[in-house]
């Protein structure tokens, strides 16, 4: 549909938007204008930190521009935000709702909250109830539901007034792709020629969901328009190498040091590449074979190169025929067919995400310094790094997780994967010891977690999700801190903390507190403290949400780097992206591993006629499904 | 030698932790704040709020007595600089009035045959009326009437005793005030509150050490290091002494130097009982600490404890006028040793042996809540 004949609801001219905290300025927006029109899904697109939730709440009123004019329905917000007020629902980031109240306590709240009549309170309940889906969970305390559920409690309290204008700060977080999937259908459902809705996120793969986006970046508006119209500009330019031969990883970071490729991706057991514009896709990964392969070096390039031109009417179907074309006319490809037998480089459609990085810039190029300082881990006699045995926790007659078990290679990445509540962080606890089993074992680098546990948690480095280290105290102090609880003393310890600094390019901060740090910052300094003690194992609980994609690539190049050193990587993540970053995924459903593989054989699971080509997402979603019904048919046969 | 080298590794995680700490509290320019300002505040407003002297006090006479006694005994009563305001009252009637809408606290009633019985030099009996709503002060006040009146007494009988040559009946007793002999009730004050003081900043650090970390997401990442359970308790439990012990050392010389209390007795022994009632807040800020999950949860178990702690420290109503069974309790309550410690140090240079009493039960008292403070930490960890 196209809004631009319909009315504007939403108009910001030239607004900004400066705060001031200890002293230090910081510019949340610059000069950013947009028109919001209704009967689309207005997407606010942009990391954390990008000036969102700032758009938002100057746009419900609750904030006042420095400059520019915020009119919302006709009304100038500045002025006068009360009567647009009336026909705004704004759901923040977390909302209010009361944790030990039931769902339909809530929701009557709300209601009064609103002054909605008694007598048209029930149609409203007994429409939004089903709406979204809550019907069944009425009479249970909201502090008890899933974080999907908890939205769906936030969207139906928001929408009780039926709002001309719905905002909404980031509903996607912390919530499962199957009810990510399903807010998204809710939200479709609720866009009509009167209503406009706004839909602010960090994940970028959301963004293409949206009919029209603004893309924010450290408060400067980047793009304006149809995702699909940013994502065309690519064209061309991205694709995936299949069938890599060796280590994948290493073909990764060779890719991430030539000029020519903007962006460099594992995707389960091929490479996503991104090419600049204009520039030629590298000989080495066309065939997808390094500098030790035989005659590598003899290798001319392609007669027709591949080139990442802005495309003149040449599609993606064109553009795979040429890679074909482009790999068989190699000088004597035959000869190469040991190799790169398997190797295909494909054209695939570009997301949205490649043109954001396009803006940016690029991922960080060469290699990451870790690779240069970090010393191997010493192979030790353990075969598995992080083994669970029949973990199982249980509270009360629940198990939180059950016979959980699996092992983790030396310098493999595995990750834990699961929708909220059903066993993923339990599990992920007790392996690095933050809870103690009921039953069963974790074991790291051999090392019972119960048993030794001081020594078992001294070969681990933990990185949370959120920034959780002393942000009062300066850059300098956390290092030393954390280097010193990780047993390094005295010059080992200056040794240690002053190598991190120079790798992360942290020293011109040292002496500032951490928490005035700029996020991507942040992120260094914690990885820094979880590493300076050279841990065997490293547990990353959802590292990369929220964060901007050239500090994400940033992150995972050194993850990569530390991995071919032989760390050991555990994660847990609803990042479908850093999920193919992993060799192998649990996926955790109902306290148990429901599935257990490499990224593509998960896939695979899932693939059919209608779905070749299955994303991570999707097998997320069909596992669930699956367990689901397993589940049921169980049940039923309970009963009988 | 292996078991010498763990206890030194493990001594350096607790520096480390240490240093930490105090950065961690220093830096927080609110908690430097916390830590000094109101303190001092608050020892210069409760030294004068809660005093118990009693001044301003109106007193309603109803003077039945028509001789010259009467009015003289009228005349003392007004002369005394307590009662700032005297009522006469004519009837009954009126003094029921006057002390039922409490413009009065006290009443003292002179009998028709006041200076009949004063010249016959049989007892004259004089009534005291006290508002028992008030009965603290009054209290008090009936203590300064029932002296002036004896004083009258007693004059009259000197002066009869030179003129007639009688023998006076009854010794008079001469009242004085030993330990505090001007009767400053700041004296009494000030030493109760450079304890009770010192309790609230030593048990709301504590209780928001572990709290805080627990709300910022940073406990976690303690919990995944090496550290030991113990030795973060250790580590977390040291600052809040030594931020205690800062903080007693501060009041008592504001006490001493700016307020003139006295320092009768030994420092020495007064810092090392400082130290062991220092250590068993310490250790109920543990245990408050361990149990709350936030830092408001963390300063209500803080005051859960305070309130009555203090209710029950004989500071603001002597312990003897418990009942036996609170009495009993009140032994359990460390501050209530301390205060009796401090105010016996301070104002009468007591001895050692007085006091290993109140020691040795604060000593018990701070073995068993850094106990139970450690095991319910180590509990809490599941």
């Amino acid at each position: 549909m196209t809004a631009k004949s319909s009315p504007v609801f939403v108009r910001l001219a030239a607004v900004s938007k400066r705060f001031i905290n200890n002293g230090a300025t910081t510019t949340a927006l610059n000069a950013v204008s947009i028109t919001v029109r209704p009967g689309i899904v207005t997407g606010l697109v942009g990391p954390d930190g990008a000036g969102k939730t700032t758009l938002l709440r100057l746009i419900a009123g609750l904030l006042r521009p420095d400059s520019g004019d915020v009119a919302v329905l006709g009304w100038d917000m500045a002025a006068n935000p009360v009567p647009a007020q009336a026909d705004l629902g704004y759901m923040p980031q977390r909302f209010g709702l009361y944790e030990d109240l039931t769902v339909l306590e809530n929701m009557n709240l709300y209601a009064r909250l609103h002054g909605i009549p008694d007598t048209e309170k029930q149609d409203i309940f007994d429409r939004l109830l089903r709406f979204t889906d809550l019907e069944r969970f009425q009479k249970r305390m909201a502090g008890n539901l899933s974080g999907g559920m908890k939205q769906k409690l936030g969207l139906a309290c928001t929408l009780l007034r039926k709002p001309r204008i719905l905002l909404l700060d980031e509903p996607g977080v912390g919530v499962d792709p199957v009810s990510r999937r399903e807010l998204w259908r809710m939200v479709n459902e609720l866009v009509n020629e009167h209503t406009a809705v706004i839909w602010s996120t960090a994940y970028l793969d959301e963004a293409e969901r949206c009919d029209e986006v603004f893309l924010l970046n450290s408060g400067a508006l980047l793009f304006t328009g149809k995702p699909a119209d940013l994502s065309r500009r690519m064209r061309g330019r991205t694709f995936l190498l299949k069938g890599v031969p060796g280590d994948r990883r290493t073909v990764l970071s060779e890719a991430l040091k030539q000029p020519a490729i903007l962006d460099a991706t594992m995707q389960g057991s091929a490479i996503r590449l991104v090419l600049r514009a204009n520039e030629t896709m590298p000989l080495f990964l066309q065939t997808g074979q390094l500098a030790d392969c035989p005659d590598a070096a003899q290798m001319q390039a392609p007669k027709q190169a591949i080139r990442g031109t802005p495309d003149a009417g040449i599609g993606t179907d064109h553009a795979e025929n040429l890679t074909h074309a482009a790999l068989s006319s190699l000088p004597d490809a035959a000869a190469h067919a040991s190799c790169a037998e398997k190797v295909r480089l494909v054209s695939v459609a570009p997301r949205f995400e490649d043109a954001f990085l396009d803006i940016l810039g690029g991922a960080p190029h060469g290699e990451s310094s870790l690779s240069r300082f970090f010393a191997p881990v010493a192979g030790g006699e353990h075969a598995y790094s992080v083994e669970a045995r029949q973990l199982s926790k249980k509270y009360g007659s629940f198990y939180a997780a059950k016979d959980i078990t699996f092992s983790v290679r030396r310098g493999e990445v595995f990750g834990l994967l699961g929708p909220n509540g059903a066993g993923k962080t339990t599990t992920f606890k007790m392996l690095c010891g933050l809870s103690k089993p009921s039953r069963g074992q974790a074991r790291v680098s051999g090392l019972d977690l119960a048993a030794a546990s001081s020594k078992a948690r001294g070969r681990i480095g933990y990185m949370a999700q959120k920034f959780s280290l002393y942000g009062g105290i300066s850059v300098l102090r956390n290092l030393h801190f954390f280097a010193q609880a990780y047993g390094l003393y005295g010059k080992k310890r200056e040794e240690a903390v002053a190598h991190m600094l120079e790798l992360f390019e942290l020293a011109p901060f040292a002496a500032q507190a951490a928490e005035t740090l700029p996020l991507g910052y942040r992120q260094r300094l914690s990885l820094a403290c979880a590493l300076m003690h050279s841990p065997d194992v490293l547990f990353l609980d959802e590292p990369t949400s929220g964060v901007d994609p050239v500090a994400r690539r940033e992150f995972w190049m050194h993850i990569n780097a530390l991995v071919q050193k032989g760390v050991t990587v555990l994660v847990t993540t609803h990042f479908m992206d850093e999920a193919e970053f992993c060799d192998r995924i649990a996926f955790i459903f109902h306290g148990q591993v429901a599935a257990l593989g490499t990224p593509d054989e998960l896939k695979n699971t899932v693939a059919g006629p209608d779905l070749p080509e299955p994303t991570m997402e999707d097998a997320f979603v069909a596992l669930i499904k699956n367990a689901d019904m397993q589940e049921e048919t169980r049940h039923c046969a309970q009963t009988r | 030698m292996a078991r010498s080298s763990a206890f030194i590794v493990s001594l350096r995680r607790i520096q480390a932790l240490l240093i930490k700490e105090i950065a961690v509290l220093w830096n927080d320019r609110k908690t430097r704040i916390l830590i000094t300002v109101p303190p001092m505040i608050q020892l210069v407003i409760f030294a004068f709020t809660a005093t118990m002297d009693i001044r301003n006090v109106h007193l309603a006479v109803y003077n039945k007595d028509h001789g010259n006694h009467g009015q003289e005994l009228a005349q003392r009563l007004d002369g005394a600089p307590i009662f700032t305001r005297l009522i006469f009252t004519r009837n009954e009637a009126n003094l029921r009035e006057t002390m039922d809408s409490g413009k009065a606290l006290c009443a003292v009633v002179i009998p028709q045959d006041f200076s009949r019985a004063l010249h016959a030099g049989t007892t004259a009996r004089v009534q005291i009326i006290l508002d028992g709503r008030r009965s603290n002060t009054a209290q008090i006040v009936s203590g300064y009437l029932s002296e002036i009146i004896q004083t009258y007494y007693s004059n009259l009988s000197i002066a009869k005793h030179t003129s007639h040559a009688a023998v006076l009946k009854t010794a008079v007793p001469l009242v004085r005030h030993w330990y505090n002999v001007n009767l400053i009730y700041l004296w009494f004050t000030l030493p109760c509150l450079v304890g009770i003081i010192t309790t609230m900043i030593t048990m709301v650090v504590t209780a928001l050490s572990v709290a805080r970390e627990k709300e910022m997401g940073t406990f976690e990442q303690l919990l995944v290091s090496p550290l030991t359970p113990a030795e973060i308790l250790t580590a977390k439990a040291l600052p809040a002494f030594i931020i205690g012990m800062f903080e007693g050392s501060v009041l008592l010389a504001a006490a001493v130097f700016l307020f003139g209390a006295p320092m009768a007795g030994s420092l020495a022994l007064l810092y090392a009982s400082m130290f062991v009632f220092i250590l068993s807040i310490t250790g109920v800020g543990l245990f408050i600490s361990s149990l709350s999950r936030t830092q408001q949860q963390a300063i209500l178990g803080t005051f859960i404890f305070l309130a009555p702690a203090i209710l029950l420290s004989g500071f603001a109503t002597p312990v003897d006028n418990m009942p036996d069974w609170l009495q009993t309790a009140t032994l359990a309550n460390p501050i209530r040793h301390f205060l009796t410690i401090i105010r016996g140090v301070m104002l009468k240079d007591i001895g050692i042996a007085d006091i290993s009493a109140n020691l040795a039960a604060m000593l018990l008292i701070s073995v068993c809540t850094l106990t139970i403070g450690v095991w319910l930490f180590k509990r809490g960890l599941k």
